[in-house]
């Protein structure tokens, strides 16, 4: 990493607080480069550190062949930006300089401390990373026993006579057996649900949900996004913490999950829900809904890890520990 | 909300917060059979308490018009070993056990002779299917008040001539849906719909409404591994609808 190498400098460890990574990002190089409002530090910091002069140069080059939008997004946050920016710069100032004091009284490399500041951004509380991997542990248990569950019956028509719809493999099952598989389901329904009211009642309760509901004002901002991820187009400037694609999929899977939700109500107490099984169309139309929920997630789950992989371990270390490093929003 | 933090400070921060996290992983319990046995017998024991709870005495299951009712051909015949037991149908009687003022051997006359019920409801199978019915018989709350069962008692069991068992909460046994079913699609019971004498219950999935009856028991204790045949294997013993 950089920061290991800065201490061996002694000189460049107090300014290079940017650091390759971030200067290789253009949209980012854009940015810093105006908003360093102190002159010194801009000279000192392009004059001193060979690495960062480097990364600038790289940086620059990148921005001059990369897309036409690129550039425009990084000249758009320039232009927003350097009032915060400069904020930053003044904030940073006396860490800097108290580094660079100590840095000269001791004289010790061992003992310089570790100056690169790296941006991070809480992205997760706490509730909704506990929510987050109860769900995905409670959703791995209700499809993978609820497929073995379907298996006992894999039909939506009538028992008599009985077309089998899927052959779904024992493998992909839990179980072991219908009744087995019954009782994760029975028991794995009461965290999901207890998860999912816990997760509404925060998202609304905290207004957390303003990160990641998708509304009207995201519309235009899907197609875009899609073409970047599907067709190869250039890439939207991220604006904020989920981009309007991850707003529409991450907001989608609320609704299957209330779907679901419902729907195994009525699938569970058709009677006593007399008035859901209604609204569904009834407990036999209601099986239907309720594995339709099922296939909303089993297409949204394989695009998340896919986007997470591709993400990197940065963003899946962030629903861990609610801290994302280096995020490639600005705000 | 973007700070920026020494990597030192964020690596405390991150590791701080990653182990609040840690509860969650009390979860992997569950990945050890010997435990998530039981904790799943434990879960459905729950759910069979909160079904009692949600359970509304008073709460009739949808009934359909005879237009609706699906052909006699299509109503699946179910059984978990024989479907034709061989009752003897001449000499059959039902045995009365248990918390009752009158026990002792009924017959079906005397049962026939209480107020009879006619409904189409629909029977739902724990396997995910269902069809809807034409039954007739007598509410099981007739025949309690003939046999003078104590209703307070939690628990009524039956036994059956094919060996299959079944118990069923006081509750939903006084359900006024819930009935001793005597006919199917107006005939008398076919043998292998269980003949003579067989539960019907709008409000319990398939499983419950156990066929043959043989033996009829009021109790306020079920012995373990005697709760029901399926249940007895892991089926929800409360099976209500």
């Amino acid at each position: 990493m950089a920061g290991e190498k800065n201490d061996e400098r002694k000189d460049s460890a107090s300014i290079s607080e940017p650091t390759l990574e971030r200067a290789a990002e253009p949209e980012i190089a854009g940015t810093i480069v105006p908003s360093r409002s102190i002159p010194n530090e801009s000279i000192r910091s392009e004059s001193l550190d060979p690495e960062t002069v480097a990364a600038k140069a790289l940086a620059a080059e990148k921005a001059v062949e990369g897309p036409a939008s690129q550039v425009a997004g990084a000249g758009k946050a320039a232009q927003v930006e350097p009032g915060a920016a400069h904020t930053d710069a003044v904030n940073r100032d006396p860490v800097n300089s108290d580094a660079v004091n100590r840095v000269a009284t001791t004289g010790s490399v061992s003992e310089t401390p570790k100056l690169d500041l790296v941006r991070a951004a809480y992205e997760h509380p706490l509730p909704i990373r506990i929510t987050h991997w109860v769900n995905a542990i409670s959703l791995f248990v209700m499809i993978t026993s609820g497929l073995r569950i379907f298996r006992a019956f894999p039909s939506f028509g009538p028992k008599i006579p009985q077309k089998i719809l899927i052959d779904i493999p024992k493998s992909l099952t839990l179980g072991g057996w219908l009744g087995g598989a019954l009782q994760w389901h029975f028991t794995f329904m009461w965290l999901f649900a207890a998860s999912g009211v816990f997760y509404a009642i925060y998202q609304v309760a905290s207004g957390h949900f303003r990160t990641m509901l998708f509304t009207p004002r995201d519309i235009p901002g899907v197609w875009p996004m899609a073409r970047h991820y599907f067709f190869f187009g250039p890439k939207p400037p991220a604006d904020g913490q989920y981009n309007p694609l991850q707003k529409l999929a991450y907001t989608s899977t609320i609704g299957f999950g209330i779907l679901s939700l419902l729907t195994g109500m009525v699938l569970y107490k058709p009677t006593q829900f007399s008035w859901l099984a209604f609204l569904f169309g009834g407990f036999h139309l209601t099986r239907i809904w309720h594995f339709a929920a099922m296939c909303g997630f089993l297409a949204f789950i394989p695009g998340h890890l896919i986007m997470v992989a591709l993400h990197g371990w940065s963003n899946f270390v962030s629903m861990l520990s609610g801290w994302k490093r280096e995020p490639e929003y600005q705000e | 909300m973007i700070k920026r933090l020494q990597d030192k400070e964020l690596k405390r921060l991150s590791r701080r917060e990653l182990l609040k996290l840690a509860p969650v992983a009390a979860l992997g319990v569950f990945a050890f059979p010997k435990l998530s046995d039981h904790l799943v017998e434990a879960g459905v024991h729950f759910s069979d308490w909160a079904s009692g709870v949600l359970f509304r005495s008073k709460h009739r299951a949808q009934t359909y018009s005879r237009s609706e009712v699906a052909p006699f051909a299509k109503f699946p015949y179910n059984g978990y070993d024989v479907l034709d037991p061989e009752v003897d149908l001449e000499k059959w009687t039902l045995t009365v056990e248990g918390d009752v003022q009158h026990p002792g051997e009924y017959t079906l006359a005397q049962i026939r002779a209480l107020p009879k019920l006619n409904q189409n409801t629909r029977h739902v199978c724990v396997e995910g299917w269902d069809v809807i019915g034409a039954f007739g018989g007598t509410p099981i709350s007739n025949f309690l008040r003939l046999i003078g069962a104590n209703t307070n008692a939690r628990f009524v069991e039956v036994e059956c001539s094919d060996d299959y068992y079944e118990s069923i909460d006081m509750a939903s046994a006084l359900h006024p849906q819930s009935l001793l079913c005597y006919e199917m699609y107006e005939q008398p019971l076919d043998r292998k719909h269980g003949a003579p004498l067989r539960l019907q219950m709008p409000t319990k999935l398939g499983y419950k409404q156990a066929k043959y009856l043989d033996t009829f028991r009021i109790t306020n204790v079920l012995k373990a591994g005697k709760t029901g045949y399926w249940e007895d294997q892991g089926y929800s013993w409360f099976g209500g609808l």
